[in-house]
């Protein structure tokens, strides 16, 4: 994040949290910006301080010190200005179960003050049924909108506090483990819906999550541990800060391949499979080189996944 | 007027959810059912006879106060539960300030309370109680005045609580001993010292005592069915309404964002 053309929507300067009754600090100075309209990644492992971190930057939560502005606003001086600028997906469900979907996105709006508040439906503005409308076409929810939410799918539910989250036309959209408790195929289903809303309109997303593949797609990321950032960059910096790309090979005859990596000045480890540390050559190079008959390749290419557990791993090892 | 629109929105949420919620309704329906129809219907039959005023009038009276300050007390514990499933998040990051949303629960647990007197009255024609409907009229500004006291009480009761169970242990043991101690079925002219202590600390008492103070107002009975004269049941009402609605939302705020 060089580019000093974004403004930072978010700002965050040694940030400190300690909970009443707790003897050492969850959030121990933390500071860290997001640029207008990135896709920023919070990652780290439970009780690491992501939701912590995140209560306080949606003003549900008071820090003991530091301070946060998000869109120029302070979230302790400020706080109405501030939730009129950001939409939140929690890590549990925040709708009302016994109220219809259609209820649940008026009660949103309605506390929003977009539209005057009507008992009924039937009584509402027609610029609102409008919306209503074209939100559950995107949902395909239309003939369940004025069912009880919790005859809807988990996916459903998900997708129905995004849109409700997104009435309001936030500038910011916390996410806080948004797939959580979600099979496979909701998952990937719904991640495509935030990426077209990414595309549709210059909304800046946070996100926190255990599924290190959801935050590939980042412009940036940052990894706290113990509440402490301890790696944030590009997810292609952190990868190639940590780990290299290796090929991973083994032959029936593993003396004769032992000896032709030798031969080559591989830095290699291992007895059969061979872990070849490919440095700065392609994989291509290092396997054309390589005579023996294998019966295992794998060209080990690292996920953000990988260079995850190394940091963490590595941070444990430290402290 | 985001404000008035933020607190009808909470408000009207509540009022719907009694509507769709037929075992709650119910509820409301079996406790006054209980205390009128059975307890008053025996006391009025064994012991009635010389007490000098119809004792089921007396007890629909006590009965009618104790619904309104219990059935939004009560309510406004669902604050809680709100929180425990996570809703109460939709409402706290919204732009309104924590003092809507309390002042929209109240209101929304008032209106509440109203639909669950109706029930009462229902009670009270099917019995027979010989009720003055004008008398009833009367009691209208203060029947509101009681819903909120009730509401008050339970912001205050909230106000230190974390989570749902402990406020179901809670609630029941400060309100049940209210409905002995405030008179609402058992006259309570005389009691014993400790007692008598306990009966004019319980908020309820006033708030029984002022409903009936209003309703006997200028009738042979008043002597003998009203503690304290309607000004002082009208000053402790709204006194102790303001005490609690200050002190328990400064607490609920300040301990909802300083964890």
């Amino acid at each position: 994040m060089t580019d000093a053309t974004h403004p930072h929507i978010i700002e965050v300067s040694d940030l400190r949290m300690r909970y009443k009754k707790a003897t050492e600090d969850s959030v121990k100075g933390v500071s860290f910006y997001v640029e207008e309209g990135a896709f920023f990644s919070l990652l780290g492992p439970n009780g690491a301080g992501k939701t912590t971190t995140i209560s306080i930057l949606t003003t549900l939560l008071a820090q003991t010190s530091g301070s946060v502005t998000i869109g120029g606003y302070d979230v302790v001086k400020q706080p109405g200005e501030v939730r009129q600028q950001i939409g939140v997906i929690f890590q549990n469900p925040s709708l009302d179960l016994n109220l219809t979907a259609e209820e649940n996105i008026r009660f949103h709006a309605n506390l929003y003050h977009l539209y005057p508040y009507s008992p009924t439906y039937g009584l509402m503005p027609a610029a609102y049924k409008k919306k209503v409308g074209e939100l559950a076409e995107v949902l395909g929810l239309s003939k369940d909108m004025h069912k009880p939410v919790k005859s809807l799918s988990g996916g459903m539910k998900r997708k129905l506090e995004i849109i409700r989250s997104l009435m309001h036309q936030p500038k910011v959209l916390f996410l806080d483990e948004p797939t959580t408790g979600l099979d496979p195929i909701s998952r990937q289903n719904l991640w495509e819906y935030l990426q077209n809303i990414r595309k549709a309109q210059d909304i800046t997303i946070f996100l926190t999550t255990h599924y290190l593949e959801e935050a590939e797609g980042s412009d940036y990321i940052c990894i706290i541990d113990d509440g402490r950032i301890v790696a944030q960059g590009s997810p292609t910096h952190i990868k190639q800060s940590l780990i290299q790309e290796y090929v991973l090979v083994d032959a029936k005859d593993r003396k004769a391949l032992d000896a032709e990596l030798k031969k080559h000045k591989f830095a290699f480890t291992g007895e059969g499979p061979f872990k070849i540390d490919i440095g700065k050559k392609s994989a291509q190079e290092v396997i054309q080189l390589i005579k023996a008959p294998l019966t295992a390749l794998d060209i080990h290419i690292p996920t953000l996944e990988d260079a995850y557990v190394e940091i963490i791993k590595e941070n444990h090892a430290n402290t | 007027m985001q404000t008035l629109n933020a607190i009808l929105t909470i408000a009207f949420r509540d009022l719907i959810k009694l509507l769709r919620d037929r075992a709650r309704i119910l509820m409301g329906l079996i406790f006054p059912g209980i205390f009128i129809g059975v307890l008053g219907t025996s006391l009025q039959q064994n012991l009635g006879g010389n007490l000098g005023y119809n004792f089921l009038e007396f007890v629909f009276i006590g009965v009618l106060a104790q619904t309104l300050f219990q059935s939004t007390a009560g309510g406004i514990i669902s604050l809680i539960e709100d929180r425990q499933n996570d809703f109460a998040q939709e409402m706290f990051i919204a732009p309104i300030s924590r003092y809507s949303i309390l002042l929209g629960k109240i209101v929304g647990e008032t209106l509440v309370s109203f639909v669950q007197i109706i029930g009462v009255l229902g009670i009270g024609i099917v019995l027979g109680i010989p009720l003055n409907w004008f008398d009833l009229l009367k009691l209208l500004p203060f029947i509101f005045l009681v819903s909120v006291f009730g509401g008050a009480f339970g912001v205050m009761v909230i106000s230190r609580m974390q989570d749902q169970r402990s406020a179901n242990q809670i609630f029941p043991f400060l309100l049940f001993p209210q409905f002995f101690l405030a008179g609402v079925f058992n006259p309570i002219q005389n009691l014993p010292l400790p007692l008598l202590i306990a009966s004019r600390i319980s908020p309820m008492t006033y708030a029984v005592d002022l409903l009936r103070a209003v309703y006997y107002f200028g009738k042979p009975e008043y002597a003998k069915t009203v503690l304290f004269s309607p000004v002082l049941d009208l000053a402790v009402t709204v006194g102790l309404t303001t005490i609690f609605l200050v002190v328990g939302t400064f607490l609920f705020v300040r301990n909802e964002r300083n964890k």
